[in-house]
C-alpha cells in the first residue's frame, strides 16, 4: 500500500514561507493566490495487511515523528 | 560537578560547552553519543548542545528526539536532575515532550545570527538561580528556527515557565528587539518543575571576556552551584 501524508502548520500558526511564496505569486501576476501555505508531503509504500491496519499505522507515524501536533495538522490518503 | 554532554550527528556546539565547562570553569565533563541508552554513572546534569542535528531533517531536533540516548535523558529528567538545551538542545527536547511548544520558522525566514539581549525572570531553575530576576545578558543566537510557539504561552508565563525573553538593553520588552518572532519574545522556557530549561541563544559563546562576553557563564555557574548544593 502507498501512504501520501501531507503535513502544514495549524490554521492559527504563522506561516511566514507561505506568505513570501503569496507575495512572490502576486508580484508574478497571480493576485487571486491567497491563504498560501507550504507544507511537506511525504510519500511512502506501508506494509499492511489491510487498509485499516494501514491507517491506524500511518496515523500512529504522523503523531510520533512525521508531524509536530503543538503547531501542525496532517492529513494522508492511502492507495493500492 | 560530572556533566554529560550529548552528541548527535550534526551536532556542533558541543566542542564550546565542553570548553566552558572543563577549561573556563574546571569541571568535569564527558561527551555522550546519540547511540549510547545509558548516562555515564555519576552524571550530575546534561546538557543537549547547539548545531544541526541530522542536519534538520523533517524538522529541526524531530529525529535526535527519538535518539536511544533520549529515554535516558527522560528518566534522568524524572528524577529532577538538571537538563539544559542550547539551540538545537531546545528544539530537540521541545520534540521530545520533554518542554511544552516548538520552534517554528524564523517569520524574516532568515538564518539570524547576531547578538541580542534577553532578559531573566520566571521561576529559579538550577541554570538562572545565582542570576537575579531582571538581568539583562548579551548573548549570541544563530539559528534558523527559533519562533517560539505554544498553545498558551501567556499562561506559562504565569506559571513562571518562561525564564529568558528578548528584550532591549535596558530589558523592555518590545516586537523591535525580538530576532524571530517568537510569542511574547520569549528565548528560553523551562518544565513544569524547572529541572528542565533550554533557551536559544548560546551562553556557552559568551562565556570568556576574551570573546567580547561572558554572561553567558552564569548558567553554567549556576548549575554549579546547584548540583554542590543538591549533592
Amino acid at each position: 500500500m502507498t501512504a501520501k501524508v501531507f503535513v502544514t502548520l495549524k490554521k492559527g500558526v504563522l506561516d511566514p514561507q507561505g506568505k513570501a511564496v503569496e507575495r512572490s505569486l502576486a508580484k508574478l501576476g497571480f493576485p487571486e493566490a491567497g491563504d498560501v501555505r507550504v507544507g511537506r508531503f511525504i510519500e511512502m509504500a506501508v506494509n499492511a495487511s489491510s487498509k485499516e491496519d494501514a491507517r491506524k499505522k500511518v496515523d500512529a507515524m504522523c503523531k510520533k515523528l512525521l508531524a509536530n501536533t503543538v503547531i501542525e495538522d496532517y492529513r494522508f490518503e492511502l492507495s493500492e | 560537578m560530572r556533566v554529560g554532554i550529548l552528541r548527535f550527528p550534526g551536532s556542533n556546539c558541543d566542542d564550546d560547552t565542553l570548553h566552558v565547562l572543563t577549561r573556563v570553569l574546571k569541571e568535569e565533563a564527558a561527551f555522550v553519543w546519540h547511540k549510547e541508552s545509558a548516562l555515564p554513572k555519576g552524571t550530575d546534569a546534561v546538557v543537549v548542545p547547539g548545531g544541526f542535528s541530522y542536519g534538520d531533517y523533517l524538522r529541526s531536533g524531530a529525529i535526535a528526539a527519538h535518539s536511544p540516548i533520549m529515554d535516558a535523558v527522560r528518566t534522568f529528567a524524572a528524577q529532577g536532575k538538571p537538563v539544559l538545551g542550547i539551540c538545537n538542545g531546545f528544539q530537540i527536547l521541545c520534540e521530545s515532550g520533554l518542554l511544552p511548544g516548538a520552534l517554528a520558522r524564523n517569520v524574516s525566514l532568515k538564518f539570524e545570527c547576531r547578538h541580542v539581549n534577553v532578559r531573566v525572570e520566571g521561576k529559579p531553575t538550577p541554570f538562572t538561580a545565582a542570576i537575579p530576576t531582571g538581568q539583562v545578558l548579551r548573548l549570541p543566537i544563530a539559528h534558523g528556527d527559533g519562533r517560539y510557539v505554544c498553545e498558551d504561552a501567556e499562561a506559562l508565563g504565569r506559571r513562571g515557565q518562561v525564564v529568558f525573553r528578548y528584550c532591549d538593553a535596558g530589558g523592555g520588552i518590545t516586537d523591535g528587539v525580538n530576532p524571530n518572532g517568537s510569542q511574547m519574545n520569549i528565548a528560553g522556557v523551562c518544565n513544569e518543575a524547572g529541572n528542565v530549561m533550554a533557551l536559544m541563544p548560546h551562553p556557552e559563546r559568551a562565556s570568556e571576556a576574551v570573546l567580547g562576553e561572558d554572561g553567558g557563564l552564569q548558567v553554567f555557574e549556576s548549575l554549579r552551584m546547584h548540583v554542590r548544593r543538591s549533592s
